[in-house]
C-alpha cells in the first residue's frame, strides 16, 4: 500500500499542490487500505465512496488550474462521527434505535467540512449515542486500538480516533461531552482537542448532553488540528448556544515563544491518582516545558474530585431529555406489536436502547424527578459553578494548565464493561473541561509497553491558540505521527 | 344553611400572531395539509436545535405591559417532560420557574358600572404541541389508528395566569373578554375561542362566605366560548356546591367540560398528574431583555381600551353608546381614527354616529366590512363636510351611502349627478311651498288648526318636488309660517 497515508494533512497537501499526488488516487488508496484494515479494526459504521470520489474530481480540477483553494485543507480525506448528520446519509449514533435513520439535514460542521473541500470517507464507529469510553456499546460492535488490537481505542469517538491512527483517515471529526475526544486520542497515540463551549456549532450533532457536548478535531498532528478547527470554528445563529466570537488563526500561533509562560499541574490528578508510565511523561513534559523557559508550578484545585459525581448528575439529566424524542412515533425504531399508544412508545425504545443509554436514562431522569431534584440537579449545577470559579482563578495566574488525559493507557476490550463505575473513573481527568466549558487538548507524550500515552492541556476560554501552541511544542518531542501502529504494520509499510 | 362563595382563577392560553413558529421558521398558518408546516426543528430530529422566534418575545412583552406586568430582564426556558406522540421532542419548551413576565393586573367593569382589579400572576411563554386525529372513533378509545398532525406543534402561545379574584361565573366572563379586546388591541394574537387562538382553563373552589382559606380546587378544561366559559364554571360551581352539602368532598382534579349537556367530568385525578421534571433547556440561553427593548416596546403600544373609550368621550365627545361600539370594533375603530388623522376638522361625534349608524349598516348591508373598507376614507370625510355645511341633508347622505359602496363614487359626484345640493334659502323654497299649499288646502286647514304635525305631510311633498334636496327644518318653518303667518 502507497506510503502517503501516513503523511500529515498540511504534509498532503503540499503534495497536492506541487501535483505529486492527485487527490483521487489518494481516495482510492485510502479506501483500499479502510477495507484491508476495517475486519481488523472496525473504525467505521459506514463508508461514503460516492460523496468523497464527488469531492476529489472538484478538488483535483481546482488543484489541476491553480483556481483559488477553498481552504488549507482542500482535498484531505477525513472521517466523520456516525452522531454527526451528513444530509442523506446515515446516522446511526450506533443505535438499534436509529440503524436505519437518514439525516435530513447536513451538521453546521459537516456543510464547513464540505465547503472546505475535505472529502468525506464515512461515518465512524462511537459508543451508543456516544456514551461510553471503549466504543463497546456501539450495535456494530467494538472497534480495536490500532496499536494492540485486544485493546479498546477508547471512546466514544474511538471510531474516530482509531480511523486517523490508522491511517485510514488524514483528519476526523469527533464529539467530547466528557472526553469523547480527547481520551481515545490519547489511548491511540493521535491529537485530539475539545475546543471552548460555544466555539463549535453544535447543530446537526445529536445531543447528548446539551451543556458538554461539544465538536472537535482528531488528527495526527497539533497542526492540522488548528487548520481543522479554524475551519469549523465560528458562530452559527442555528445553535442559540454558539459563541459570536472572532476565529483567530489557531495555526498561524504554533511554534510562537513560550518564555515565561506559566503552567499550573493540579496535584489532585498526579502521584498515585494516575499509573506510573502516567505520571513519568508528565515530569517528562514538566522538565521539557521548564527547559523552554515556562514556569511550572503545582496547584491544589479542590472540586477536582467532585467533578466525577457531578457529571454523572447532569450528564444523565440533560440526555433523559435529549433522548426523549426517540419515540418511534415519527422516525427511528417502532415496536409494531404494542397495543396500546403508551406501550408503543415503551417498547420502542425498551427494543431501540441498549444496557448502558437505559442505565443514564433512568438516572437522568430520577435526579431529575420532584423530591430530588434540589439534592441532585440543582446541587450539581451549584457545584459545576465551583469547578469553574476555581479554574477561572487559577486563570488569573497561570495560562494553561498541563495534566494526564487519562490516568492509564488503553485497556483491554471487556475489561471494564461490567463495571460501569471503574469506567467512569477513567474520565476523571477530562470531565472538568467540561464541566467548565473550557478548551482542552490531548496531545501523545509517549509510549508504554507499546500503548500510547497523551497529555492533556486546558487553557482559558476561547484561547485555544495558547493550547494548540503548548502542544505543538510538546509534539516535537515525540514526533509519533509517521509512525504506523503495531496492529496493522503488515498492512502499511 | 351555610352560603358559599366561589373562588376562581383563570389560566389563558394565547396563540401569539407571529408568522412564524416559537423556535423554527415554520409558518403558523391555520389549516394548511397536515404535516406541511414542518422542518426538522418542529418535528424533532435528532441533530436540531431551538432558535427562538424574537417577535414572539416582542409580543410577549406587548402582552406583559398592556397587562400591567413587570417585564423581567430574565427569564428562562425549561423543558417540560412527557411522552405523547403529539410532542415530538418528548418535552415541551416552556418557562417555568423564571417567566417573562409577573405581578400584573388587569380591570374588568361590571354591569353596576363598578370597576375590579383582577391580579394577573404572570405570563410565560411556551410552544404549542401538534393534534391526533383519530381514526374510527371519536377519541383513541375505540379508534382502529391515529394519525399524527405536527402543523401546530412549536407555534408561540403565552400563558396568561390570574390571581384566584374572580368571584363569579359572569365576572369570569368579563374578564375573558376584557383580556380578548386588549390582546387583539396591541395586536398580538387573533383572540378567537373557536379556532383556538385563546383557549381558557377555569379553577375553582367554594368556601363559606367570610371565610378566606381556599377550598380545594378543580381544574376545567375544554371550554370554547364566552358563553361555555360562564356554563362550565356555574356547573362546577353546582356541583361542588351539592356535593359539599351533601357530605361529600371536592377534591383536586382536572375536568372536562361537555357543551352538550353543560357539564363537567373527570379527566383525571391529582394522583395521575405527571412529573413533568422540569430544567432548564441546556439548548437555550436565558432570556435576557433590556431596558432599551422594553421601552421601545412600550412605544409601540397603542392606547388600550378603556383610556381610549373614555376619551372618546370626554375628549371627543362621542356618546357612551358610540364610543363603546368603536372601541370593540377594531376595524371601525382603525377607520374613524384614519379619518380623523387625515381630517383633523372634522366633526368627531358626525362621524362616529354616522360610522356606528348608517355606514356600519349599509356595509353589513353589502357583505362588507371595515377592513378593507370600500369606501375611501376621503370620500366619508367629504360625506361629513357637505352634511355638516348643510350642502346636504341627512336623507342624502343616507341614500348616497350604498352607492358609494357599490360605485365608489364620491359624494360630490353622486350629488352633481342628482342635480344639486341642498335647497336651503326661503327665495327658492317659497315658490315651492306656495304650490304644494294650494295644492292642499285641506291641509292648511288642519295646520291652521293647530295639526302641526300634518306638516310633516306636505313636507314629503315638498322633498318629492325637489328630488330630497330641501332643507328640511327650513321648510317646516316656512310652511307654518306661511300658514299660520
Ligand atoms: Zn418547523
Amino acid at each position: 500500500m502507497s506510503s502517503t497515508l501516513p503523511l500529515s494533512a498540511a504534509e498532503l497537501v503540499e503534495q497536492f499542490k506541487s501535483r505529486k499526488l492527485k487527490v483521487k488516487s489518494v481516495v482510492s488508496d485510502i479506501f483500499g487500505h479502510i477495507k484491508a484494515s476495517e475486519p481488523k479494526l472496525n473504525s467505521f459504521t459506514a463508508l461514503t465512496e460516492e460523496l468523497a470520489y464527488q469531492a476529489a474530481d472538484k478538488m483535483d480540477a481546482a488543484y489541476d488550474k491553480g483556481d483559488a483553494l477553498p481552504s488549507p485543507l482542500a482535498g484531505v480525506p477525513i472521517s466523520i462521527k456516525d452522531n454527526i448528520n451528513i444530509r442523506g446519509q446515515k446516522t446511526t449514533c450506533c443505535s438499534a434505535m436509529l440503524k436505519d435513520f437518514v439525516a435530513p439535514f447536513d451538521a453546521t460542521v459537516t456543510q464547513k467540512v464540505l465547503a472546505a473541500g475535505m472529502v468525506p470517507v464515512g461515518k465512524t464507529n462511537l459508543d451508543e449515542f456516544a456514551m461510553g469510553s471503549s466504543t463497546e456499546t456501539s450495535i456494530f460492535g467494538t472497534s480495536r486500538n490500532p496499536w494492540d488490537l485486544a485493546r479498546v481505542p477508547g471512546g466514544s469517538s474511538g471510531g474516530a480516533a482509531a480511523s486517523v491512527a490508522a491511517h485510514q483517515a488524514f483528519l476526523a471529526l469527533g464529539s467530547d461531552t466528557g472526553g469523547s475526544i480527547r481520551q481515545p486520542a490519547a489511548y491511540c497515540g493521535i491529537v485530539g482537542i475539545k475546543p471552548t463551549y460555544g466555539r463549535v456549532s453544535r447543530f446537526g450533532l445529536v445531543a447528548f448532553a446539551s451543556s458538554l457536548d461539544q465538536i472537535g478535531p482528531l488528527t495526527k498532528t497539533v497542526k492540522d488540528a488548528a487548520l481543522l478547527l479554524e475551519t469549523i470554528c465560528g458562530h452559527d445563529v442555528q445553535d442559540s448556544t454558539s459563541a459570536d466570537m472572532p476565529v483567530p488563526q489557531f495555526s498561524a500561533a504554533l511554534g510562537q515563544d513560550i518564555k515565561g509562560m506559566k503552567i499550573a499541574i493540579p496535584k489532585e490528578l498526579s502521584g498515585d491518582a494516575i499509573s506510573a508510565p502516567i505520571a513519568e511523561s508528565l515530569e517528562n513534559a514538566i522538565t521539557f516545558y521548564k527547559s523552554q523557559g515556562a514556569i511550572v508550578e503545582w496547584v491544589s484545585i479542590e472540586s477536582l474530585k467532585y467533578a466525577v459525581p457531578t457529571y454523572y448528575i447532569i450528564a444523565p439529566a440533560e440526555a433523559s431529555a435529549n433522548l426523549a424524542r426517540f419515540d418511534g412515533v415519527r422516525y427511528g425504531n417502532r415496536d409494531r406489536s404494542s397495543a396500546t399508544l403508551q406501550a408503543m412508545i415503551a417498547d420502542s425504545r425498551g427494543k431501540g436502547f441498549g444496557d448502558e443509554v437505559k442505565r443514564r436514562i433512568v438516572i437522568g431522569t430520577y435526579v431529575l424527578s420532584s423530591g430530588y431534584y434540589d439534592a441532585y440537579y440543582l446541587k450539581a449545577q451549584k457545584v459545576r459553578q465551583l469547578i469553574k470559579k476555581d479554574f477561572m482563578n487559577l486563570f488569573q495566574t497561570y495560562s494553561a494548565i498541563l495534566m494526564p488525559t487519562t490516568p492509564h493507557p488503553a485497556f483491554k476490550v471487556g475489561e471494564k464493561i461490567n463495571d460501569p463505575w471503574s469506567m467512569y473513573l477513567e474520565d476523571i481527568s477530562t470531565i472538568p473541561a467540561n464541566m467548565a466549558g473550557l478548551p482542552a487538548l490531548s496531545v501523545p507524550s509517549g509510549v508504554t509497553n507499546g500503548l500510547p500515552i497523551g497529555l492533556q492541556i486546558i487553557g482559558k476560554p476561547f484561547d485555544e491558540a495558547t493550547v494548540l501552541n503548548l502542544g505543538h511544542h510538546l509534539e516535537t518531542q515525540f514526533n509519533f505521527h509517521h509512525r504506523i501502529p503495531t496492529g496493522i504494520q503488515d498492512l502499511l509499510k | 344553611m351555610t352560603q358559599f362563595e366561589p373562588v376562581i382563577g383563570i389560566e389563558v392560553h394565547a396563540q401569539l400572531k407571529t408568522n412564524t413558529k416559537l423556535f423554527c421558521r415554520c409558518s403558523t398558518q391555520f389549516g394548511g395539509e397536515p404535516n406541511a408546516h414542518t422542518c426538522p426543528r418542529c418535528l424533532g430530529m435528532p441533530g436540531a436545535l431551538p432558535v427562538l422566534n424574537q417577535t414572539a418575545v416582542e409580543f410577549a412583552i406587548k402582552a406583559g405591559l398592556a397587562l400591567n406586568c413587570d417585564i423581567q430582564h430574565k427569564s428562562v426556558f425549561a423543558r417540560k417532560n412527557y411522552f405523547y406522540p403529539d410532542l415530538p421532542k418528548g418535552y415541551q419548551i416552556s418557562q417555568f420557574e423564571l417567566p417573562i413576565c409577573l405581578n400584573g393586573h388587569l380591570d374588568i367593569e361590571l354591569p353596576d358600572g363598578s370597576t375590579k382589579r383582577i391580579g394577573i400572576t404572570r405570563i410565560h411563554m411556551e410552544e404549542d404541541a401538534g393534534k391526533l386525529v383519530h381514526q374510527g372513533a371519536e377519541a383513541i378509545a375505540g379508534s382502529t389508528h391515529s394519525f399524527v398532525d405536527l402543523n401546530r406543534a412549536g407555534v408561540p402561545l403565552i400563558e396568561i395566569v390570574s390571581e384566584p379574584d374572580i368571584r363569579s361565573a359572569e365576572e369570569a366572563r368579563i374578564y375573558m373578554e376584557t383580556l380578548q379586546l386588549i390582546l387583539r388591541y396591541v395586536g398580538v394574537c387573533d383572540g378567537n375561542l373557536e379556532e383556538g387562538s385563546l383557549r381558557a382553563d377555569a379553577n375553582v373552589s367554594l368556601r363559606p362566605v367570610g371565610t378566606t382559606p381556599f377550598g380545594t380546587r378543580t381544574e376545567t378544561k375544554n371550554i370554547n366560548s364566552f358563553r361555555s366559559l360562564e356554563r362550565a364554571i356555574n356547573s362546577e360551581i353546582t356541583r361542588q356546591t351539592a356535593l359539599i352539602l351533601s357530605g361529600g368532598k371536592v377534591i383536586q382534579q382536572t375536568r372536562n367540560y361537555h357543551d352538550n349537556t353543560q357539564t363537567t367530568t373527570v379527566l383525571r385525578d391529582k394522583e395521575d398528574s405527571h412529573d413533568y421534571r422540569y430544567f432548564p433547556d441546556p439548548d437555550l440561553l436565558p432570556l435576557l431583555v433590556s431596558q432599551t427593548q422594553i421601552d421601545a416596546v412600550k412605544t409601540t403600544l397603542p392606547e388600550l381600551p378603556n383610556a381610549q373609550r373614555k376619551r372618546y368621550m370626554e375628549q371627543l365627545g362621542l356618546s357612551e353608546f358610540e364610543a363603546m361600539v368603536l372601541v370593540q370594533d377594531i376595524p371601525m375603530n382603525h377607520y374613524f381614527t384614519a379619518v380623523l388623522d387625515q381630517n383633523p376638522q372634522i366633526d368627531k361625534t358626525e362621524l362616529a354616529k354616522w360610522l356606528v349608524g348608517d355606514i356600519n349598516a349599509a356595509l353589513k348591508e353589502a357583505n362588507k366590512g371595515f377592513d378593507n373598507c370600500p369606501i375611501q376614507i376621503a370620500h366619508t370625510a367629504s360625506l361629513l363636510t357637505l352634511l355638516t355645511t348643510g350642502k346636504i341633508s341627512g336623507k342624502m347622505a343616507k341614500a348616497f351611502i350604498p352607492d358609494m359602496i357599490q360605485t365608489q363614487k364620491s359624494p360630490d359626484d353622486l350629488l352633481a349627478a342628482s342635480g344639486g345640493g341642498q335647497i336651503d334659502n326661503s327665495d327658492d323654497l317659497g315658490p315651492i311651498i306656495d304650490q304644494i299649499l294650494t295644492q292642499n288646502p285641506d291641509v292648511a286647514e288642519k295646520i291652521k288648526a293647530g295639526k302641526t304635525q300634518s306638516a310633516n305631510f306636505l313636507m314629503g311633498q315638498v322633498m318629492k318636488a325637489t328630488g330630497g334636496r330641501a332643507k328640511p327644518d327650513l321648510v317646516i318653518d316656512l310652511i307654518l309660517k306661511k300658514v299660520t303667518g
